[in-house]
């Protein structure tokens, strides 16, 4: 077993003054300068994190789109082209010799059909225009996956960008044999194809199933059939505007009264 | 055998369980049966849950195995999108329903980074207690039913005996045996119960002796040593490939344990405790990792409760929990392996995505390699030992 040395207790657990710095940074100013700001700390912090850095630059050099490092998590956006090189580099060279999972990311804004309809007001209420987490997208879909060192114990997450017209990716099945499930998942929730993927068949759900349900444009069917329960309790305080099912039955009275006048 | 031993090296040249398997495989041989397609599952007590694993079968040996799951999915990835972060600790609950408090730290933690909040030190000390009693009661679960997988029936009723005491404490603080959803973001819902420390001292102790009983119960048995000894062996580079964590790596000669290796999270790094691997990889080493953690949990929370300060359960939080734009990714070391949350916010009241890394899925895609060429009893025992919780494979 390997029993190196490894520089973990160098690294500093988060300190209460990091934790003091930030609200007032947030409250200041935008989010992303907090969340940027707790980037470049980190970068500061972990000397590992720049190692890892380095190595990767010099070996993937042009295939990376976007580096960065956010919250202690190395994240490269590598070009499509080089998605599974990618994946044998972080095995061979950066000694990844584990796979946390591979999985997708919808971009699209969530669609708002439930306070649309009425249905669900529970929902939280995600805002309307597309905008991509770290390190960026190009459009709607991304793959993205998280690998480990069992020896050096440091990861990376790697994210590539996916055609939105025909979504495919390279598999990464035949650098971690683990990657068969993660994909047949990702294929089924997402409608992403893996090339090179040996079995691309349906791992949780029927084989007969139709639609992809984590893509953002797939209603919660359980919603859909049957609106949010939690709204049988939700009664207007007096004084307060009628509800618009109130406003519907109103009409209909209104719609009465004219009848009678008539 | 004591808890300072180092792990036990292979200690045997012949397989007499597989010398076993051998003489009856060629009885079958003579029969000349054909193929046969077997289905184990999806109600076999071995499966904990509804796993089908349909198997080829070559007489006794089995040719090819294809573990069909999804019996239990429930869409959590799904449904996360439709919450709010604290309805989210719910739903997450019921992903290993076993430890179910150690499930929240991770999303919690998550959502913690993001906001910029870090919960009092009394209430990540509690945390990490209440994690660790999560994982003496999921062990001790395994370290009983393990022997029902080889037919013995006594270790299980210990097994649930020891773990009631577990989940007693557990849900003498959250309320919750099963469930707790005692995690809030920034810190926790109540302060430990009075004389709960006492308490849960004692029952420590009683922890620690089930431990060495079961070390005589059952690592002492020749029938467990000839079932599991050299059966199902995964390799570490194999395993890891896989995905395959926590004890079940550990077992394989790995030494690696988020709870010492990873980015530090709750008061790991304060606590004194040793990693145990076994260089052996197989069915048994599974079971003696899985024992040694088992104390090596217990003792790590007496040394807690002697060290737990007082002070507030929580941190200052907003009435109204909006999470700003960021994304995270936190693991953790949970019982039955790494559990991760990738979560991704957009500055609402719920996550935008949660990417849900649970650790019996990976474990268990490791069967259809794993299951290759071995016997149709043993079959059972690897799936024992693996242990796995449907509700974690199928989120």
């Amino acid at each position: 077993m390997p029993d190196e040395p490894t520089p973990e207790p160098s690294e500093p657990v988060p300190s209460p003054e990091a934790a003091d710095e930030q609200p007032s940074a947030e409250a200041a100013s935008t989010d992303a300068a907090a969340s940027g700001a707790a980037e470049e700390e980190t970068v500061a912090a972990d000397p590992r994190l720049e190692e890892l850095g380095t190595l990767i630059d010099a070996a993937l050099g042009d295939a990376i789109v976007e580096r960065v490092v956010n919250r202690g998590d190395v994240v490269v956006r590598v070009r499509p082209d080089a998605w599974r090189r990618a994946a044998e580099f972080a095995r061979s060279e950066l000694d990844c010799d584990f796979l946390s999972f591979v999985s997708a990311i919808d971009w699209k804004p969530a669609a708002r059909e439930g306070d649309e309809a009425g249905g669900d007001t529970s929902a939280p209420v995600q805002p309307t225009e597309m905008t991509f987490g770290s390190a960026g997208s190009a459009g709607r879909w991304q793959v993205f996956a998280h690998v480990q060192s069992t020896r050096r114990h440091w990861g990376v997450t790697f994210k590539s960008d996916v055609d939105d017209s025909d979504p495919r990716a390279e598999s990464w099945v035949s650098v971690y044999a683990g990657a068969d499930w993660h994909e047949r998942e990702c294929w089924e929730m997402f409608g992403i194809t893996f090339d090179g993927h040996p079995d691309l068949r349906h791992l949780y759900l029927p084989s007969q199933f139709e639609g992809h349900p984590l893509r953002k444009d797939f209603p919660l069917l359980a919603r859909v059939v049957k609106p949010w329960p939690g709204l049988v309790d939700v009664e207007p305080m007096p004084g307060e505007a009628p509800e618009p099912a109130e406003v519907g039955a109103g009409d209909a009275a209104a719609g009465d009264a004219e009848g009678d006048g008539g | 055998m004591s808890a300072t031993n180092p792990p036990r090296a292979p200690e045997f040249d012949i397989d007499h369980g597989a010398m076993r398997h051998l003489a009856d495989a060629q009885v079958n041989v003579e029969l000349d049966t054909g193929d046969m397609i077997l289905n184990i599952g999806p109600q076999h007590p071995a499966t904990h849950g509804t796993l089908r694993v349909v198997v080829r079968l070559d007489g006794e040996r089995v040719l090819s195995a294809d573990p069909v799951i999804g019996y239990m999915h429930r869409g959590y990835e799904k449904l996360t999108e439709f919450r709010t972060y604290p309805q989210v600790t719910t739903l997450i609950n019921r992903i290993d329903w076993l430890s179910s408090f150690a499930n929240e730290v991770p999303f919690i933690d998550a959502a913690e980074q993001l906001m910029a909040i870090e919960a009092p030190p009394r209430a990540k000390y509690i945390r990490t207690i209440l994690t660790e009693l999560s994982r003496i009661a999921t062990f001790v679960l395994f370290l009983g039913e393990m022997g029902l997988q080889v037919g013995a029936l006594t270790p299980p009723f210990y097994g649930f005996r020891d773990r009631e005491y577990v989940l007693n404490l557990i849900e003498a603080v959250t309320g919750g045996r099963f469930h707790p959803n005692f995690n809030r973001i920034g810190g926790l819902k109540d302060d430990l119960p009075w004389g709960w420390i006492a308490d849960c001292r004692s029952t420590m102790g009683t922890v620690l002796d089930s431990c060495s009983m079961f070390e005589d119960l059952v690592l002492g048995n020749e029938i467990f040593e000839a079932r599991t000894r050299s059966i199902g062996i995964i390799p570490p580079d194999i395993g890891a490939g896989y995905g395959v964590s926590g004890s079940n790596l550990r077992a394989s000669g790995v030494d690696w344990d988020l709870r010492r290796d990873g980015r530090p999270y709750l008061v790991y790094p304060e606590l004194d405790f040793r990693v145990w691997t076994h260089a052996d990889g197989d069915s048994f080493s599974r079971y003696w990792v899985r024992l040694q953690e088992t104390r090596e949990s217990a003792l790590m929370v007496l040394q807690m409760l002697d060290r737990i300060p007082s002070g507030p359960i929580m941190a200052k939080v907003p009435r109204i929990i909006k999470v700003p734009e960021g994304e995270v990714w936190v693991e953790t070391e949970n019982p039955l392996g790494q559990m991760g949350y990738y979560v991704i916010s957009k500055g609402a009241t719920g996550p935008f995505r949660v990417k849900i890394r649970s650790a019996s899925f990976s474990n268990v895609s490791i069967l259809p390699w794993l299951l290759r060429g071995v016997y149709v009893p043993d079959v059972i025992t690897i799936l024992g030992s693996l242990y796995f919780i449907l509700g974690d494979i199928d989120r």
